[in-house]
C-alpha cells in the first residue's frame, strides 16, 4: 500500500471536514473550544460505552462465537444511545455557555464528527503506509476506499445530526431526537447487517442526503436562498464578506 | 491562544516518538531515578517507580526552592548565568543528538561541516531571540523546540512506571507550590510583584507582545492581574548510563499561567504559559504514542483530554485572575483517559473494526 492509498483516502475521509473547519471554525478561539469540547464529549461517551461493553463481557464471560458477536452488536446500541445522550448534554452546556446558539450549529456536530471518524479510521490510515496486499485472503480490494467513504458519511452525517438534534431542542420538539436517534442507529445497524459494501455506502449516501437537506432546512435555508447563494446574488452574504475584511 | 503552540509542541514530539527508533530504545537511566523496573515481581516495581519518583520529586522540591532564595536574595546574575547554560545544553548539544538521530532514521549522509554551521546557526540565533530580542514568532518556535527536546529526553530515560507516577506527582506539587500560602511558586510570586520586576524569558512562553527595554511605562507586574510563577529549569544529561558525571543541571518543574494584562493600545490579552507545562504535557502524550502498543486512538485522546484540561484551566483563569497551575487538571484528565483508553476503549473499537462496524 503506497502513499498515494495513505493520502487519498486521509483526503476523502477528512477533507470535507477539513473545509469546514477551516472555513467555519478555525476563525474564532471560541468555536475551537467548542469544538474541543464536543471531542471530549464524545470520547467520554465512547468510554462510557467501552466499559459497559467490558463489564457485560466479563459479566457473560470469555466465550469464542456468536456470543460474541450478539455482545458486539449490543456494544454498539448501547454506544449509539450513549452518543446520544451525550449530544443532549452537549447541547445543555453550549445552551448555558452562549446566547447565540443558533450561530455556532456546525460545530456542534463537527466535533463530535470528526473524533468518530478520527478514532474509527486512524489506525486503518497508518496501516496503508505500511506493506501488505490487500484482499489477498478473499476480502474485498477496495477496503480502504469504502473505509475512507464510510468515515466521510459518518462525519457529515454527525453534522447534519448536529444540527437537526439542536434545532429540536431548541423547538422543544422531542420526536426529532428520537429521529436522529433512529437514524444512526439505522446507519450503525447496516454496517454488519450487510456485508456487502456497494448497499451499505449507498443506503448510508441517501440517508446523508435526507439528513443534509433536513439540517439545510432547519439551519434556514430555502430554494430560494440556495440560488441566490449560488449565483452569487445574496447580498447579504456577500457585504457580510466585505465587512469582515 | 494557547491550543496551536500546545498543539504544535505535541505534534513535534509525537511524529519524533513514532518515527526515530532512538527515543523510545532503553539505553539507561537518568540518575534522578536510580531504582530499575526490570525487576521479577510486580510489587517490587512499583515500589521502585514511587521511590524514583520521591527522588525526582525531592530533586525538583530542592531546585524550586534554591531558585526562590536566589531570587529574594537578588543574585540575578546567577540565576541568569545558571539560565543561559541551560539554554546553551538544549539548543546546542540535545540539537545536535536529535539531528544526528533524525539524519541516521532517514539515511540521510550530511558532512561535519554543514552540520557545524547548522547547528550553530540555530543554536546562536535561539539563543539570541530567547535572551535577548527577537521577532516573537521566532522565540515562540524556539521555545516549543525547546520543550520538545526537553520532553523526548524525558520520554527516553525515565522508566515506564517512575514517568507515570511522576506525571500525577509532579501535578499534585503544582497545585500545592502554586496555591498554598508557603508554597515555593506563590513566593515567587510575590516577591516579583513586589519588586514590578519582568518574567525571566528563558521559562515562560507568553502569546502576545513581550515588553521591551524602550516600553518603560508600560509597567506589566504593575497590574494586579499579573502574577509570575515560575522555577528554575533542570535539565538531566546522564547521557550513558555508567553514571558520568552529568552536566550542571538546570531544572525545569511546572510553570503555571497567568492573564497578560490589558492596556488601550493592545487589543489581545497576552496569556502566558510555563514551559514546564509545555514539557509534561507533551510528556504525557509522547509516553501514550510510544507504549500505547502503536495504537493511535490512544494519543488521540490523551491530546483531546489535554487540550479540555488546558481550557479548563484558562477558564478558571478568567474567572479568578490569579496565577493558577496548569499541570493538574490536564495531567488528571491525560492520565484518566491515557489509562481508559487503553484498557477499555481500545479493544472495543479494534473488535469493531475488524467486523466492520461503524458507531
Amino acid at each position: 500500500m503506497t502513499a498515494a492509498v495513505f493520502f487519498g483516502c486521509a483526503f476523502i475521509a477528512f477533507g470535507p471536514a477539513l473545509a469546514l473547519y477551516v472555513f467555519t471554525i478555525a476563525t474564532e478561539p471560541l468555536r475551537i473550544i467548542f469544538l474541543i469540547a464536543g471531542a471530549f464529549f464524545w470520547l467520554v461517551s465512547l468510554l462510557i460505552s467501552s466499559l459497559v461493553w467490558f463489564m457485560a463481557r466479563v459479566i457473560i464471560d470469555n466465550k469464542d462465537g456468536p456470543t460474541q458477536k450478539y455482545l458486539l452488536i449490543f456494544g454498539a446500541f448501547v454506544s449509539v444511545y450513549i452518543q446520544e445522550m451525550f449530544r443532549f448534554a452537549y447541547y445543555k452546556l453550549l445552551k448555558k455557555a452562549s446566547e447565540g446558539l443558533k450561530s455556532i450549529n456546525p460545530v456542534s456536530g463537527l466535533g463530535f464528527g470528526i473524533m468518530s471518524g478520527v478514532f474509527s479510521f486512524v489506525n486503518t490510515l497508518s496501516d496503508s503506509l505500511g506493506p501488505g496486499t490487500v484482499g489477498i485472503h478473499g476480502d474485498s480490494p477496495q477496503f480502504f476506499l469504502y473505509s475512507a467513504f464510510m468515515t466521510l458519511v459518518i462525519i457529515l452525517l454527525h453534522v447534519f445530526w448536529g444540527i437537526v438534534f439542536f434545532d429540536g431542542c431548541e423547538k422543544k420538539k422531542w420526536g426529532i431526537l428520537l429521529i436522529v436517534l433512529l437514524t444512526h442507529l439505522l446507519v450503525s445497524a447496516q454496517t454488519f447487517i450487510s456485508s456487502y459494501y456497494g448497499i451499505n455506502l449507498a443506503s448510508a449516501f441517501i440517508i446523508l442526503v435526507l439528513m443534509g437537506t433536513w439540517a439545510f432546512l432547519a439551519a434556514g435555508g430555502s430554494c430560494r436562498s440556495l440560488k441566490l447563494c449560488l449565483l452569487c446574488q445574496d447580498k447579504n452574504f456577500l457585504l457580510y464578506n466585505q465587512r469582515s475584511r | 491562544m494557547l491550543f496551536v503552540p500546545v498543539t504544535l509542541c505535541m505534534i513535534v514530539v509525537v511524529a519524533t516518538i513514532k518515527s526515530v527508533r532512538f527515543y523510545t530504545e532503553k539505553n539507561g537511566q537518568l540518575i534522578y531515578t536510580p531504582f530499575t523496573e526490570d525487576t521479577p515481581s510486580v510489587g517490587q516495581r512499583l515500589l521502585n517507580s514511587v521511590l524514583n519518583t520521591l527522588i525526582m520529586i525531592s530533586v525538583i522540591v530542592v531546585m524550586t526552592i534554591f531558585l526562590v532564595v536566589l531570587y529574594k536574595y537578588r543574585c540575578y546574575k546567577f540565576i541568569h548565568g545558571w539560565l543561559i547554560m541551560s539554554s546553551l545544553m538544549l539548543l546546542f548539544l540535545f540539537t545536535y543528538i536529535y539531528l544526528g538521530e533524525v539524519l541516521k532514521t532517514y539515511n540521510v549522509a550530511m558532512d561535519y561541516p554543514t552540520l557545524l554551521l547548522t547547528v550553530w546557526n540555530f543554536g546562536a540565533v535561539g539563543m539570541v531571540c530567547i535572551h535577548w530580542k527577537g521577532p516573537l514568532v521566532l522565540q515562540q518556535a524556539y521555545l516549543i523546540m525547546i520543550s520538545a527536546l526537553m520532553a523526548l529526553v524525558f520520554i527516553k530515560y525515565l522508566p515506564e512506571w517512575s514517568a507515570w507516577v511522576i506525571l500525577g506527582a509532579i501535578s499534585v506539587y503544582d497545585l500545592v507550590a502554586v496555591l498554598c500560602p508557603k508554597g515555593p511558586l506563590r513566593m515567587l510570586v510575590e516577591t516579583a510583584q513586589e519588586r514590578n520586576e519582568p518574567i525571566f524569558p528563558a521559562l515562560i512562553y507568553s502569546s502576545a507582545m513581550v515588553w521591551t527595554v524602550g516600553m518603560a511605562k508600560l509597567d506589566p507586574s504593575s497590574q494586579g492581574a499579573l502574577q509570575l510563577p515560575y522555577d528554575p529549569e533542570m535539565e538531566e544529561d546522564s547521557y550513558d548510563s555508567f553514571g558520568e558525571p552529568s552536566y550542571p543541571e538546570v531544572f525545569e518543574p511546572p510553570l503555571t499561567g497567568y492573564p497578560g494584562e490589558e492596556l488601550e493600545e493592545e487589543e489581545e490579552r497576552g496569556v502566558k504559559l510555563g514551559l514546564g507545562d509545555f514539557i509534561f504535557y507533551s510528556v504525557l502524550v509522547g509516553k501514550a504514542a510510544a507504549t500505547g502498543s502503536g495504537d493511535w486512538n490512544t494519543t488521540l485522546a490523551c491530546f483531546v483530554a489535554i487540550l479540555i484540561g488546558l481550557c479548563l484551566t484558562l477558564l478558571l483563569l478568567a474567572v479568578f485572575k490569579k496565577a493558577l497551575p496548569a499541570l493538574p487538571i490536564s495531567i488528571t484528565f491525560g492520565l484518566i483517559f491515557y489509562f481508559s483508553t487503553d484498557n477499555l476503549v481500545r479493544p472495543f473499537m479494534d473488535t469493531l473494526a475488524s467486523h466492520q462496524l461503524y458507531i
